[in-house]
């Protein structure tokens, strides 16, 4: 199965990469980590014109702590989140994540920026960095910008980039406090989409709640935060009763459909148990239960 | 576009079209035809090949993404007419049938043994579960590699 015919370039530098995506057009993509770009190709799902192949380009491989933030490049691995001291150590949202993405193989080659731009709903990354507060930064020949990935993924498949942005990185702002993150993911086998995915993070302030952050995989046209549940953990006492409450309003705010993996009542079941079980989770390894 | 290849050990050049997929320049130019082409929609990992060591899906990587770099196919096990450990111990516990599956699975278990060589069940199920067999229901997989990390770690020990 081959995809159809396309040009491609493999700058060796960020602005040479920025000037033959702009050259090339609208139908111009970027080539990452290719786990969901070529797949999609194959199937002539997508026939870009160009492919602009970032993979030779240097720097953008780093996974790094600068200003009270965490940067991951273009570059780095699902893989190499499985791999960080530095992830498991502050994000553990992020560390619970990593490994349950597709099958090994693929968290070899797929990238995390990759996986946001490409913008499936039932992408994890999405939740994650949804949950985190995360913003892209985005870079094309008139400049740099950061996009808060609450912006950046609109619809199915449908970003806020512009045809000529690279994403060169992802900032995720690290917690200042005493805090604790998890991921919970349902799937039916390794390497399948999820049937529901849940990402959180909490942060505590002087006892109580203070940040609570709340995604879901799946369950929607793009990554939904469950804002409501959110609001009512801000501030609240940590515990059970708040967990459930959470849980339900997460499963309000999910717009499951029915389909193969399930039906859209139980999949809003599914949201609302792991919301709860998740936030207790996130609660523990953020020291609220000793 | 010409990509320089090394392929189990030996140098290749070969001029190809961008959307060549590397699984079909391994199989179809360079005539290595270990490398299976299974579901062709990236599900299944009959395809895996190892790029500078790492496991990866030759079908959903382009020929000319591995310009530069080294690969290693089913092909490149075996030295000097000896198999592999891992091809010895995959016969010794039947873990094949149909075999179609087998070189992606010899290959995956080969970068889990490079970087962990005591691996539990748990490790190795985990490590080849981007690897489908439809036939032996994996005992015999996990088995076999279980026996293939001993008798490397023998040698290794020997060798020491």
């Amino acid at each position: 199965m081959y995809p159809a015919r396309f040009d491609y370039v493999a700058p060796r530098s960020l602005e040479d990469a920025v000037e033959a995506l702009a050259g090339g057009g609208d139908d111009a993509k970027v080539l990452a980590g290719g786990q969901s770009l070529i797949p999609l190709m194959k199937l002539r799902f997508a026939e870009p014109s160009l492919l602009v192949d970032i993979n030779r380009i240097p720097g953008l491989d780093g996974i790094a702590e600068d200003g009270g933030r965490l940067r991951i490049g273009a570059l780095v691995r699902h893989n190499d989140v499985v791999g960080s001291r530095l992830v498991a150590d502050r994000l553990p949202v992020m560390a619970a994540a990593a490994p349950l993405i597709s099958d090994p193989l693929v968290r070899n080659l797929g990238t995390v920026c990759g996986s946001l731009c490409h913008a499936d709903p039932a992408g994890d990354w999405g939740s994650v960095m949804l949950a985190l507060g995360a913003e892209v930064v985005a870079r094309s020949p008139s400049g740099e910008r950061t996009i808060p990935v609450s912006e950046l993924l609109v619809d199915t498949f449908t970003t806020s980039l512009a045809p000529d942005e690279i994403v060169t990185e992802v900032r995720v702002p690290l917690p200042q406090r005493r805090s604790g993150g998890h991921y919970l993911k349902l799937e039916r086998k390794v390497g399948d989409f999820a049937t529901v995915g849940v990402a959180v993070q909490l942060e505590l302030d002087d006892g109580r709640i203070g940040r609570a952050g709340i995604a879901l995989t799946a369950v929607g046209p793009r990554n939904v935060t469950a804002t409501e549940a959110e609001r009512v953990l801000a501030g609240a006492e940590p515990g059970p009763d708040a967990f459930a409450e959470a849980g339900r309003l997460a499963a309000d705010a999910a717009e499951p459909v029915d389909d193969v993996r399930g039906s859209a009542r139980y999949k809003r079941a599914v949201v609302q148990t792991f919301v709860e079980r998740a936030l207790t989770r996130a609660h523990e390894i953020a020291g609220g239960s000793r | 576009m010409e990509v320089n290849v090394t392929v189990n050990g030996a140098q290749h050049r070969v001029d190809v079209e961008p959307r060549m997929l590397l699984v079909h320049m391994l199989r179809d130019r360079l005539r290595l035809t270990g490398t299976h082409v299974g579901c062709d929609t990236s599900g299944c990992g009959a395809c895996t090949v190892l790029l500078d060591g790492t496991p990866v899906k030759s079908c959903t990587m382009l020929a000319v993404q591995a310009d530069g770099r080294s690969v290693t196919t089913v092909e490149g096990l075996a030295r000097d007419g000896q198999l592999h450990p891992i091809q010895e111990a995959f016969k010794e516990e039947h873990g094949l049938q149909c075999g179609f599956c087998t070189p992606g699975m010899m290959l995956a278990a080969a970068a889990l043994l490079e970087s962990n060589p005591d691996p539990g069940d748990e490790d190795i199920r985990w490590a080849l579960s981007g690897n489908i067999c439809r036939c032996t229901g994996y005992v015999n997989i996990v088995k076999a590699v279980r026996r293939a990390a001993g008798a490397m770690r023998q040698t290794a020990t020997q060798a020491g």
